[in-house]
C-alpha cells in the first residue's frame, strides 16, 4: 500500500462485478480441479434425463412385453428388460424425474425449515437457541433412516410422504450449520452497523446474515441431495414410499435383487448404477463448491 | 558492527505463485545482524517484512519461495539445509514471537507442559528436570508465581501474559537469534512497554540477537540499534535507528516519520506533503462550544459474575442461596457530557470500560444504572432493542474499529452508504447522494460498484465513515478508527474525520487507546480506568500535564520516534 495523497490506489485487478467475478473464480477453481467438471457434466446429464425423461427413453417405461422378459442386454435393449418385458433402459432414464424430484424438494424444504430455524437460533441465541437446539437433538436421537421409515409408515405411502421424512431427518443438519455460522457473525461489525441505521432484527437476519452464509449451505444442499436420493431409495426398497410399477430406482434395485442368484443381473446393476452415480456426482459438486467458496482459494 | 553477523541475509527474492501470475514479495532483500544487536525492519502492510522473516525460518506456505539470494546463519546456509536440520534450528537457535500471543499457544494444553515440549523436542532437558526448566523459564519472563501459572491454559492468561509464555518458549532453548514479528500489537501500550522492555533486557543479558519486525516506527526507534524500512518488498533504507529518524535520507522513510504521531505537531504536520486544499483547522482550543449535546449521568454496567456458578448452583440444587457470584461491574457511574461541534477523546487501555461506554451510548446495550441524555431526551431510558426505530436512532451513529468487518462483504460500497438512507425514508435520489457522500470522504465515484474484498483498508474505512455521516448525524462515535490500518492511511483518515468535522458541526466521542491520536483530534479527554474516570481535561493539558499518576504511566509507555526534522525534499 503506497502512502499516496489524498486518493487511496486502487487495489490490483478484478475490478468486476460480483457475479463476473464468481464466475470467473469457478472457471479457475474448475480447471485446476477437472474432476470438478467432470460432476457438471454428470449433473448436466442428469438434469436433461430428469427435463426430458420419457422422450430420450426408446420405449414406454411401463409397456411390457411378456415375449420380450428377462432378455439379457443386447441393441435393441442396451440395459436388458426385466421379469415383465419393460426396456430398463427407459425406465432408468424416466426414473431420475422422480428421484431427482424427491431430492430437490426434500432439500429445498429442510432448508427453509432447518436453515432459517438453525439461523435464528444462532442469531437470537437465548429461547430461540434453546428451542430448536432441543428439537434438533430429538431428531438426532433417532436412528435417522428408521425414522424416515416410521414417518412414511405412519403418514402413509406417498412420494410427499418421502419428500418429508427426508427433510425432516435433514433438519439438524442444516440447523446446526446454519446456527454456529450465525453465532459467529452475530456480533460482527456490520450486523451493528445494520442495527444502527435503523434495520429490523428480521432484515439483518434475511438480508445481511443470510447471504453470507448461504454459499456454505449450498455445499451442503449438495451433499445432501445425494443422500436425499439414496434416502429415497432406499425407503423405496424397502417397500415405503414409491409402489410399482412406477419407476424409480430404488424400487428397480429391490425388484431385481430376487433375480441376481438366478443369473439375470442386469435388472438391479443399471439402475443401481444410476443411483450411484447421482449420489456420486452430488458429492463431487459439494466438493467443487466448497473449493469455489472457499476464501482460501481465492488468492 | 565490524564483527561477523551472526544472520546475513543477501539478495533474498521471495515470489508467491498465484493464479495471476508469479508476484516477488521480497525483491532482493540485504538484512544483517550481528550477536547482540537488535534490528528493527519496519515497514506497512504488504512490505514484505514478514515474508522476508518467514523465509529465514522457512516456513513460507506452499505457494511460496526463495527464488534467489542466500540466508547464512553462522555460518550455515539455510537455503541448503535440510527440513532436518532446519527443524533442529528452529527453537533451538533461531526462535520467532508472533503477533497473536493466544493463537501462537495450543490451547487444550497447559502452558508450562508446552515449554516442556520445546525443551525436550531439543533435548535440553530430560524428564527429571523439564518441569523446573519450564517454571525457571516462565520466571524469566516474569510471571509471578510461576509454579503456579504453569498449571494454567492459556484462555486463563491475559493477552500480555499470553506474549509472555510465548516469549518464555521461544527463549527456553536459549537461541541465538530472536525474530518478534509484531510481538506487541494489539496489546496496551503499559503492556507492551513491559514485553519489550524484557525481550530487549533479555536480549543484552543473554548476547542475543534480535529481529523486530513492526509497523511502528516509534517502538522501532525506541529498542533497535539499526533499522531497515521496507517499501513492497524493497529495502528502501538501512541506517542506524538515531540517523534514520533525525535525517530519514529516502522520501518513503520521510513519508513514514512524517505520518507517525508523535508530540508537538499538528494534524495537518501528518500529511506528506502540506496538502494544498487543506484548509487550516482550528486549533482544539479555538472551538466555540456549543450547548450540551450528550450529557451521561452516572452510567453504570453491570455483568453477571462467576463464570460457570450459576450453573453449577443450578446443578446442584437451586434452594442453595446466598453464593450468589458478585456482579462485573464494567462501568462504575461514570458522568461525562460532549458539547455541540466538541470532540471528546476517550482513552484507557483494554477492559477499562471504554467501549461499554460508548456501546451504551450508540444503545446497542442497555445501562444497568444511570441516564444518557441526548438532545435533550434521557435515550438510556429507551431499550436497545426498540432504539433502532426511535426518531433519535439517525443522529447518533458510529464509525467501527474494523473497516473490513463492519461492511457486509455482499453488498457493494454504494448499497452499504445507501443502506442508512433507504432506512430512514428517503428513498429518492438515493444514487446522487451516495455519490455526494463518497466525494465528501474522498472516495472515487467509480469504486461505489465494488465489493468490500475488492477495496483497500484506507477505502474500506472511507465507506464506514461515509455510511456513518449520511444521516447528518449530531454525534458520531468513533471506536478506535484507524486502528486497523496503517500509518499513513491513518494520516489521510484523521485529516478527513477532522474537515468533515469542521464542515458538518458534528460532535466526536473517539474511543482510542493511542493518547498521540487522541490529542490530534480532540479538544477534551477522558481517561478511564477500571471502569471510571481518573483524569478530564483539553487534550492539550491532560497530555502536557497530566496530573493523575495513571495518565503519566500511560503517557510514559508510549514510544515514539525521537523529534525528526523532515525537510520537504
Amino acid at each position: 500500500m503506497s502512502a499516496g495523497p489524498l486518493l487511496d490506489p486502487a487495489p490490483g485487478p478484478r475490478p468486476q462485478s460480483g457475479l463476473g467475478a464468481t464466475l470467473a473464480h469457478a472457471r479457475y477453481v474448475v480447471s485446476g480441479n477437472p474432476v470438478t467438471a467432470l460432476a457438471f457434466g454428470l449433473l448436466l446429464l442428469l438434469v436433461l434425463c430428469a427435463v426430458l425423461g420419457p422422450a430420450l427413453a426408446p420405449y414406454d417405461p411401463l409397456a411390457s412385453d411378456t415375449a420380450a422378459a428377462l432378455n439379457p442386454p443386447s441393441l435393441a435393449h442396451p440395459f436388458g428388460t426385466d421379469q415383465l418385458g419393460r426396456d430398463i433402459l427407459s425406465r432408468v432414464v424416466a426414473a431420475a424425474r422422480l428421484d431427482l424430484a424427491i431430492a430437490v424438494f426434500s432439500v429445498a424444504l429442510v432448508f427453509a425449515v432447518g436453515g432459517l430455524a438453525g439461523l435464528a437460533a444462532g442469531y437470537f441465541g437465548g429461547w430461540t437457541d434453546r428451542v430448536v437446539g432441543r428439537i434438533a437433538d430429538t431428531i438426532m436421537a433417532f436412528p435417522l433412516f428408521v425414522l424416515a421409515m416410521g414417518i412414511v409408515a405412519a403418514l402413509g405411502n406417498t412420494v410427499t410422504n418421502i419428500v418429508l421424512a427426508t427433510a425432516i431427518i435433514n433438519v439438524p443438519l442444516y440447523a446446526r450449520l446454519a446456527r454456529a455460522e450465525a453465532a459467529v457473525r452475530r456480533n460482527a461489525g456490520f450486523v451493528l452497523a445494520a442495527r444502527l441505521t435503523g434495520n429490523s432484527e428480521i432484515r439483518i437476519l434475511l438480508t445481511g446474515i443470510l447471504p453470507n452464509i448461504l454459499p456454505l449451505m449450498m455445499v451442503q444442499m449438495s451433499l445432501t441431495m445425494g443422500y436425499a436420493i439414496l434416502n429415497a431409495a432406499g425407503l423405496s426398497f424397502i417397500g415405503l414410499g414409491v409402489r410399482p410399477p412406477t419407476p424409480e430406482w430404488g424400487i428397480m434395485v429391490a425388484e431385481g435383487a430376487g433375480f441376481i442368484v438366478s443369473g439375470e443381473w442386469w435388472i438391479a446393476l443399471f439402475p443401481g448404477l444410476a443411483l450411484m452415480i447421482a449420489v456420486f456426482c452430488f458429492n463431487l459438486i459439494g466438493d467443487g463448491l466448497r473449493d469455489i467458496v472457499d476464501p482460501q482459494r481465492r488468492t | 558492527m565490524t564483527a561477523l553477523p551472526l544472520l546475513e541475509v543477501r539478495d533474498l527474492t521471495v515470489e508467491f505463485a498465484t493464479r495471476r501470475g508469479t508476484v516477488q514479495a521480497v525483491r532482493r532483500v540485504d538484512v544483517a545482524v550481528a550477536r547482540g544487536e537488535t534490528v528493527g525492519i519496519v515497514g506497512e502492510s504488504g512490505s514484505g517484512k514478514s515474508v522476508t522473516s518467514y523465509a529465514v525460518m522457512r516456513i513460507l506456505d506452499r505457494a511460496g519461495r526463495i527464488a534467489g539470494g542466500s540466508v547464512t546463519f553462522s555460518g550455515v546456509d539455510l537455503r541448503a539445509a535440510g527440513e532436518r536440520q532446519m527443524r533442529d534450528l528452529r527453537g533451538r537457535e533461531v526462535s520467532m514471537i508472533f503477533q497473536n500471543p493466544r493463537s501462537a499457544l495450543n490451547p487444550i494444553r497447559k502452558v508450562g507442559h508446552q515449554i516442556e515440549d520445546v525443551l525436550r523436542r531439543h533435548a535440553q532437558a530430560g524428564s527429571g528436570d523439564a518441569r523446573a526448566r519450564a517454571v525457571a523459564a516462565l520466571e524469566q519472563v516474569r510471571i509471578a508465581r510461576a509454579a503456579e501459572r504453569y498449571h494454567a491454559y492459556p484462555f486463563a492468561l491475559s493477552g500480555g501474559m499470553c506474549q509472555r509464555v510465548v516469549i518464555a518458549l521461544a527463549l527456553a532453548c536459549r537461541p541465538q537469534l530472536l525474530i518478534a514479528d509484531e510481538p506487541t500489537t494489539g496489546l496496551d501500550v503499559t503492556t507492551q512497554k513491559a514485553i519489550m522492555d524484557l525481550v530487549a533486557e533479555l536480549t543484552r543479558a543473554r548476547g542475543m540477537a534480535t529481529i523486530l519486525i513492526t509497523h511502528d516506527l516509534g517502538l522501532a526507534a525506541a529498542y533497535c540499534d539499526r533499522v531497515v524500512v521496507m517499501e513492497q518488498g524493497r529495502v528502501v533504507e538501512a541506517a542506524a535507528a538515531e540517523t534514520l529518524f533525525r535525517a530519514p535520507a529516502h522520501a518513503y522513510t520521510r513519508r513514514l516519520v512524517r505520518a507517525t504521531p508523535r508530540p508537538g505537531i499538528g494534524l495537518r504536520d501528518l500529511l506528506p506533503e502540506p496538502a494544498p486544499e487543506a484548509a487550516p483547522l482550528p486549533a482544539g482550543a479555538g472551538v466555540v462550544p456549543g450547548e450540551p449535546l450528550l450529557t451521561v449521568t452516572g452510567l453504570a454496567k453491570d455483568y453477571a459474575g462467576g463464570g460457570t456458578a450459576p450453573l453449577l448452583r443450578r446443578l446442584l440444587g437451586r434452594g442453595r442461596a446466598g453464593a450468589a457470584p458478585a456482579p462485573v461491574r464494567a462501568v462504575d457511574g461514570i458522568s461525562f457530557a460532549v458539547r455541540r461541534g466538541e470532540s471528546v477523546g476517550l482513552v484507557g487501555e483494554s477492559g477499562c470500560g471504554k467501549s461499554t461506554t460508548s456501546t451504551m451510548v450508540m444503545r446497542l446495550l442497555d445501562p444497568s444504572a444511570g441516564s444518557i441524555v441526548f438532545r435533550g431526551e434521557d435515550i438510556g431510558a429507551v431499550p436497545a432493542a426498540r432504539f433502532a426505530r426511535h426518531p433519535l436512532r439517525p443522529r447518533i451513529q458510529m464509525v467501527f474499529q474494523d473497516p473490513t468487518d463492519a461492511l457486509n462483504p455482499r453488498w457493494t460500497a454504494a448499497r452499504a452508504i445507501a443502506d442508512p438512507l433507504l432506512r430512514f425514508g428517503t428513498t429518492r435520489a438515493v444514487r446522487p447522494r451516495c455519490e455526494e457522500l463518497a466525494r465528501r470522504v474522498g472516495l472515487p465515484a467509480a469504486l461505489l460498484d465494488r465489493f468490500p474484498h475488492q477495496l483497500s483498508g484506507g477505502q474500506k474505512a472511507r465507506v464506514g465513515i461515509a455510511r456513518a455521516i449520511a444521516t447528518n448525524p449530531d454525534l458520531l462515535i468513533l471506536d478506535e478508527p484507524t486502528a486497523a490500518l496503517d500509518v499513513s492511511v491513518q494520516a489521510v483518515v484523521l485529516n478527513l474525520l477532522a474537515d468533515l468535522k469542521r464542515d458538518l458541526g458534528m460532535s466526536y466521542l473517539f474511543v482510542s487507546h493511542d493518547l498521540h491520536v487522541v490529542r490530534l483530534l480532540c479538544d477534551r479527554v477522558i481517561v478511564m480506568r477500571a471502569g471510571a474516570i481518573v483524569e478530564e481535561g483539553s487534550a492539550a493539558e491532560v497530555l502536557e500535564r497530566p496530573k493523575a499518576a495513571y495518565t503519566r504511566e500511560l503517557i510514559a509507555a508510549i514510544p515514539h520516534p525521537p523529534a525528526a526534522s523532515p525537510s520537504p525534499a
